[in-house]
């Protein structure tokens, strides 16, 4: 249509070794208009929104397709022309700030030099410019904001010069490559807020790419769901929010909808807590990273921790595991006290409580066969060994719902969710009683962080487990916990059992839970709305 | 690490190397003549009786070049192999203890890296003399303090990983943890470290038979031919050139290899 | 950042005074005496005498070091024992020499391979890059006696351009001393160039693959521009470590060159104290050669320190 400013057809993006990374794409966008491509991690949002750039990154090649910008197909152009459109015409806003910026120069220098490199704007004209756009984004001092160096300002100000580094040019298309998702949930609703501003204000189109479906159907007016490299469904917004047609596009919707969950109760066993955590804090020089905890576990219950970077809840976790030493109070276990640091627990102590990670690439030896890490616990603690070990191995693998035939594979053969199993797998092979895992969901996408949850649910039934659930997302924690803390800063600021916590009237409790996006139209409207009626600072 | 038939010249390279060590091993049934034995004149050019000639005092120069690779590679591998087991080793001490124990050994090696190591090696020798052990144990020391810092920084960044973390939170003793744990991540880079001190080492043992300060005569050792037939250059004799050649083929050899291994691939 | 670079200038100093300690400890190790042992088979006890006299090794070692080191400072390293001259005067001249031949080379060597790592990194993976990579592995790995006496056999011998020995009389004119030292340090050059030009294009392409470069080719820029403007500003520091580390190494590659020219530098004056175990010249030699290493260093880190923006404009 005429009045499209980009439209890609039938792309098809290949690596360097033969792998299809992207096919058959179709996509259109009109002036004003924000498309949202979703996909879970590899699905290919990150190589479409490059290649409306007609640009590939080092081992991917566009193999096949038209980007038509305005009406004109840019990968028949010159390497020269091509230059000339990035930035001008298709501008890219990418995921890490601090990645994206020079550290060797100043702010203003390297948001200027796309206007003045094209020559569309003289040095005084672009700096202007800069610091108009300062002032719309609400940066602090817009005349001298420019002056400072990467380092020197925070990430969500860092985050708001890349947005004013991109429209520069007044490019007719801006590609945001998940934008907030390295930032805090209370931040992710400023920017965004700012993103539909700044859109609406100079009418860029845009395409905006996220693995969270229910935040970007707050900026976006269709989305296109991709999964493996292909389209999988698309539509308006709103239909595919309410009424989506395929499976997978449900699936995804259901996930991060709050709404049908109920709140667990806590098993009402009226044993003395397993674990308690009385007034215990944790210092790192002179920085206090836990002050004053305290709180208790039950048998076969999920306690979520839950808060932003810096709350101090991964301390927590590292602090009653013995990973760090405490400052104050103490940890008691069974009954019985612990002792601050790892290496002065029994072997039984240390059994009992198990731990898994956030980033299972980390927490696996790369080195070793599943069946050796699996088993390596039987062995350690149980004295098992040989064909017993290994018997005892294949068992747990098959109860975290993994097949045999991967006992042999070396961690880097897994997928991300197989090797959050393998994992799980290791942790049960102690015959823990209780299991602190910090973050594990996050770093997976979000179908397959429900099936590691459903998973540990189903675990917790069959052996009366104890979880101490580390997480920053709320839904997560609707879903499984029994009883939530809330921490702030390294403090406690709210806990009891789920339903209450969530409904409680603490103002940053209330703030988390505001800016937890839901999928339903108008949400953002509504939070905002609600924020200009309590003065909130920036970050 | 790189996939597909290796490109040519790193063919070329290993066929180089397994060569030369072939001959060197086969010495005493491919030389034609001992070591110290005077068969023929002064610098004599190619013929059938002399396949390289002959050196300074009338010795066969291809036999003197394939014991003196016994002697010069010979020694290079043992100097390469205590600068290895003890650098490594104690990089991964300092890696796995972290706090005070690394600060102190690292301040210590910095120090004697801040020398370079032909002035310490000099140092040394001028005073415990040129002999065998001195030389491997001196070079090995040197040496040591380079793995030492190639193996740490390695080292210290697999135990940073949270599988270490793991195996430490389960009551693993730091045995288990060093051996199982690190060591099996860190082997690959320090094999390919050790390729490439293999090289250095052999360079620096022969730079110093050449200075006459390596193995001593009449033991054969290229760096010191290399210095005994020097003068013949200048009567357009190449004598000095062929044992220089074999060492630079040696090391062009490993190190082709060695590259090739990091996945590299002339220049890209 | 202040504190910083004096905290390095301070463990400079620290470094220099330790290896002051060891290389005079070095020489003094010997098991049993060291008079016995530098005289072997000429021991009488007069000769002994006269020797621990000379020595003074009848005070106590620290004492020694510090009446060394004292005299060091102040540019005396005491008497030779093979010519009974002072030492300063023989190595001062030699050290000259060396200089010379070191700077001409460093002069030659650094614009060339700074520029042509840039270039290379520039062009990554044309025919420059290829040639350039392939010709300094080349170069690493063959000795520096082998590039020299290669230069010596075409340059001198079959085409008879230049000579094969650097001999330097008083009487030359610069033109002839020139030419008297072509050879030496065109082989000098070769050498420390290859090993100077690999670290530079490494670490320019070490640079190339932040993220923060793909943005700039987000933004339009051309490659040069990229490369010239984004990157080399951020490889500066990383530049710097390399050509002071290989201007050291020039120190070492100076001593067997000097070897193969027969060049009266401080190199062959120190291989000569070595096979001749004159202890005050060896130390002297060491000394003055461990320093000038020291001092390289602990500047080029210092350079890196001032170079790095993050340092430079705190918060």
């Amino acid at each position: 249509m005429a009045a499209d400013v980009l439209c890609i057809r039938n792309l098809r993006v290949e690596s360097t070794t033969g792998a299809v990374l992207v096919d058959d794409i179709d996509l259109t966008l009109a002036r004003g208009e924000v498309l949202g491509l979703i996909g879970e991690s590899g699905a290919g949002k990150s190589t479409v929104g490059l290649a409306a750039l007609t640009f590939g990154r080092p081992g991917c090649r566009i193999v096949a397709g038209q980007v038509l910008i305005h009406g004109k197909d840019a990968l028949t152009l010159s390497a020269r022309a091509r230059r000339q459109l990035r930035g001008v015409r298709v501008a890219y806003i990418a995921q890490s700030a601090a990645a994206a910026f020079n550290p060797a120069m100043t702010l203003l220098d390297q948001i200027c030099e796309g206007p003045i490199r094209h020559g569309l704007l003289s040095r005084h004209e672009a700096r202007a410019r800069a610091i108009e756009t300062f002032r719309v984004l609400e940066l602090p001092d817009p005349e001298h904001f420019g002056e400072r160096y990467p380092h020197q300002v925070s990430g969500g100000q860092l985050q708001r010069a890349m947005t004013a580094m991109a429209l520069s040019c007044r490019p007719d298309v801006l590609v945001l490559d998940e934008p907030t998702t390295a930032l805090d949930v209370t931040t992710q609703i400023e920017v965004l807020a700012h993103l539909k501003e700044l859109i609406a204000l100079q009418g860029t189109a845009a395409l905006y790419i996220s693995h969270d479906l229910a935040l970007v159907a707050q900026i976006a007016d269709r989305i296109m769901v991709l999964r493996h490299g292909k389209a999988v469904e698309s539509g308006p917004a709103r239909q595919l929010l309410e009424a989506p047609r395929t499976d997978y596009a449900r699936a995804l919707v259901a996930e991060r909808s709050v709404a049908s969950v109920q709140s667990r109760l806590p098993p009402d066993t009226g044993l003395e807590p397993l674990l308690v955590v009385d007034n215990i804090s944790v210092r790192f020089g002179r920085h206090e990273a836990v002050r004053a905890a305290r709180f208790a576990v039950g048998r076969g219950e999920t306690v979520a921790v839950v808060g932003e970077s810096g709350s101090g809840k991964t301390t927590l976790a590292m602090a009653i595991c013995g990973k760090v030493g405490l400052h104050g109070g103490r940890v008691r276990f069974q009954g019985a006290d612990l002792a601050p640091g790892y290496p002065g627990r029994s072997r039984e102590e240390l059994r009992r409580i198990q731990l898994i990670f956030q980033l299972p690439e980390m927490a696996l030896n790369p080195r070793q066969t599943v069946a050796r890490i699996v088993a390596r616990p039987v062995e350690f603690y149980f004295g098992l060994r040989g064909a017993a070990a290994r018997d005892r191995a294949l068992e747990l693998l098959e109860a975290v719902g993994l097949d045999g035939s991967l006992a042999q594979r070396l961690p880097g053969q897994l997928s991300g969710g197989q090797r959050q199993r393998v994992c799980i797998a290791r942790a049960l092979a102690a015959r823990p009683d209780l299991i602190i895992c910090d973050e594990v969901t996050a770093a997976l996408d979000p179908l397959v962080a429900e099936e590691i949850l459903k998973l540990l649910q189903r675990l917790q039934q069959q052996l009366a487990l104890s979880f101490l659930f580390i997480t920053h997302d709320l839904v997560t924690v609707r879903r499984i916990a029994h009883r939530v803390i809330v921490m702030l800063r390294g403090e406690i600021v709210a806990s009891g059992e789920s339903g209450e916590v969530f409904a409680s009237n603490h103002p940053y409790v209330e703030r988390l839970v505001a800016a937890t996006p839901e999928p339903r139209m108008g949400w953002l409207g509504e939070v905002l709305h609600e924020r200009s009626l309590i003065q909130s600072p920036h970050p | 690490m790189t996939s597909g038939r290796p490109p040519a010249l790193t063919l070329g390279a290993v066929a180089a190397v397994s060569l030369i060590v072939l001959a060197v091993l086969m010495a005493p049934w491919i030389a034609p003549y001992a070591e110290q034995d005077f068969t023929g004149g002064v610098w004599e050019p190619i013929s059938a009786a002399h396949w390289l000639g002959t050196d300074n005092l009338g010795r066969d120069l291809f036999a003197r070049l394939v014991y003196g690779g016994r002697n010069t590679i010979g020694v290079a591998i043992v100097t390469t192999a205590v600068a290895v087991f003890l650098g490594g080793a104690l990089g991964l001490t300092a890696a796995n203890a972290g706090g005070w124990i690394d600060n102190v050994m690292s301040r210590c090696i910095d120090v004697l890296l801040s020398v370079p190591v032909l002035i310490s090696a000099l140092m040394v020798l001028s005073v415990l003399g040129s002999s065998v052990p001195v030389l491997m144990g001196t070079i090995g020391v040197l040496e040591a303090a380079r793995v030492y810092v190639v193996a740490r920084s390695v080292a210290r960044n697999v135990a940073v990983q949270d599988f270490v973390a793991v195996a430490r939170l389960r009551g693993e003793g730091p045995i288990w943890v060093v051996f199982r744990e690190i060591l099996p991540n860190v082997l690959p880079p320090l094999m390919a470290e050790t390729g490439l001190r293999f090289c250095f080492i052999l360079l620096f043992i022969a730079s110093l038979g050449f200075l006459g300060l390596g193995i001593q005569p009449p033991a054969a050792d290229w760096g010191s031919m290399v210095r005994e037939n020097a003068q013949a250059i200048y009567f357009a004799r190449y004598a000095p050139l062929y044992p220089a050649a074999a060492i630079a083929m040696l090391t062009l050899g490993i190190n082709l290899s060695v590259d090739w291994l990091l996945g590299h691939s002339n220049g890209r | 950042m202040k504190r910083l670079l004096l905290e390095r200038a301070g463990w400079g100093l620290l470094t220099l005074v330790a290896i002051s300690a060891l290389l005079f400890a070095a020489t003094n190790l010997l098991p049993g005496d060291v008079a016995e042992a530098l005289l072997g088979q000429q021991a009488t006890p007069e000769a002994l005498h006269n020797i621990r006299a000379a020595l003074g090794l009848d005070q106590p070692a620290w004492l020694r070091y510090l009446h060394w080191l004292g005299g060091a400072v102040h540019g005396d390293f005491g008497t030779s024992l093979a010519s009974g001259r002072p030492v300063a005067a023989q190595l001062l001249p030699r050290l000259g020499n060396t200089l010379l031949l070191a700077f001409l080379a460093a002069m030659i060597s650094v614009p060339l391979a700074v520029g042509l790592g840039v270039l290379s990194a520039i062009r990554e993976g044309g025919v420059l890059d290829r040639l350039v990579s392939v010709l300094s592995l080349v170069t690493i790995s063959v000795p520096e006696f082998f590039v020299g006496y290669i230069l010596v056999a075409v340059f001198a011998v079959q085409l008879g351009w230049l000579p094969s020995i650097a001999l330097i009389t008083g009487g030359m004119s610069f033109a002839q001393r020139l030419g008297a030292i072509a050879l030496p340090v065109a082989t000098l050059v070769i050498v420390v160039l290859a090993h100077m030009l690999r670290m530079t294009r490494a670490s320019l392409l070490a640079v190339m693959s932040a993220p923060f470069i793909e943005m700039a080719f987000l933004k339009g820029l051309s490659r040069s521009t990229v490369v010239v403007r984004h990157a080399l500003p951020n490889a500066a520091a990383p530049i710097v470590a390399v050509v002071a580390l290989n201007l050291g190494y020039l120190i070492v590659g100076v001593v067997v060159i000097e070897a193969v020219f027969v060049y009266p530098g401080a190199g062959q004056l120190m291989v000569d104290a070595v096979s001749k175990r004159d202890l005050p010249l060896i130390q002297a030699c060491g000394l003055v050669f461990a320093a000038t290493y020291v001092v390289l260093n602990t500047l080029a880190d210092m350079l890196v320190i001032y170079t790095n923006p993050r340092l430079r404009h705190a918060r």
